[in-house]
């Protein structure tokens, strides 16, 4: 088969390496670690991740100096080409900056960080990262963020949700993101930011409170999808 | 060339942090403050002759982000005539 997939470290990513390992632990293969300073990207890669974390020490704005970084162009021309690119947490900050997604992220409403496992809705079941769920499904993932506000005009929220880009929603408020949004794809749905973080939910713990593998569902629908295509 | 970038929040973006900041001022005992929005500035000393279009392309496409935000752009040698 052959899985490529690359995941790209900023100066303050902290997610990376879990998102490197839970991408080889469903995929059998090493993912390859990308530095934010390569201008390029390797060849043939079939899958981007944009890990978690506080790139540049969220200077200026989260995602906002990740986003202008050499490899992000590299980054948003092979999203044109239609190479799947996953942002989570951080990575999803970076995707509103650069453009590849609608919207913003803003301080969580209530001010504070908030750290813990939330319940999400599935509301996309036709993209690669969705695919294998049921519509309305439930997964528990966890969140670590403060700023995961999710910001979008009423416009483009109403064209979001017509468009079935909406992949995921809290079930509660968590945030104060506009209507629940947890998660958004691109147009061409290859694209997918989210909050929640599915590399820290790929294998059951040993407390039920922690671990879980809703995450790992998520990864499985992105690799049975590209190598079944 | 001094220039002042005032990068604020557009009009109906809710502020949290302005909200917070406003119920600390009146729990010190100020009164009549009606609303406390807060932004960021940003100085920055640039090239004589540089244009108001460059410093706008600045402000679109790094300084501000145009989802949420709106900025001025002020230019302090000739304060009297903000840009």
């Amino acid at each position: 088969m052959g899985f490529k997939a690359g995941v790209i470290t900023f100066p303050g990513s902290n997610c990376d390496r879990d998102m490197a390992v839970a991408l080889e632990a469903v995929s059998g293969e090493p993912a390859i670690r990308i530095w934010h300073g390569d201008a390029d990207l390797p060849d043939g890669l079939d899958f981007i991740a944009l890990p978690g974390g506080f790139s540049y020490g969220d200077y200026l704005r989260s995602g906002a100096m990740a986003a202008r970084s050499p490899v992000l162009r590299a980054v948003v021309s092979a999203a044109n080409r239609g190479v799947p690119v996953l942002g989570v947490c951080n990575g999803f900050q970076v995707l509103t900056e650069s453009g590849l997604l609608p919207g913003a992220l803003m301080r969580n409403a209530g001010q504070t960080f908030v750290c813990r496992t939330v319940d999400l809705e599935v509301v996309n079941t036709t993209s690669i990262y969705t695919s294998g769920f049921e519509q309305g499904q439930n997964l528990r993932i966890p969140v670590a963020h403060h700023d995961g506000n999710y910001f979008a005009d009423e416009a483009t929220l109403d064209a979001l949700e017509g468009d079935g880009r909406v992949a995921f929603r809290y079930t509660d408020d968590v945030n104060g993101s506009r209507r629940n949004i947890a998660g958004v794809l691109s147009a061409n749905g290859r694209v997918l930011g989210m909050m929640p973080h599915p590399e820290r939910a790929i294998e059951p713990a040993s407390h039920p409170s922690l671990g879980g593998e809703d995450g790992r569902a998520l990864f499985e629908n992105v690799i049975n999808s590209l190598v079944a295509a | 060339m001094k220039v002042r970038i005032l990068v604020r929040l557009k009009p109906g973006v809710l502020d949290p942090q302005g909200r917070a900041v406003h119920h600390s001022l009146d729990g010190l005992g100020f009164e009549g403050v009606e609303d406390v929005r807060i932004g960021r500035m940003i100085e920055m000393d640039v090239a004589e002759g540089t244009t108001d279009e460059t410093l706008t392309k600045m402000c679109e496409q790094l300084l501000a982000n145009m989802v949420i935000e709106d900025f001025a752009i002020e230019r302090l040698d000739d304060a009297k005539e903000p840009a």
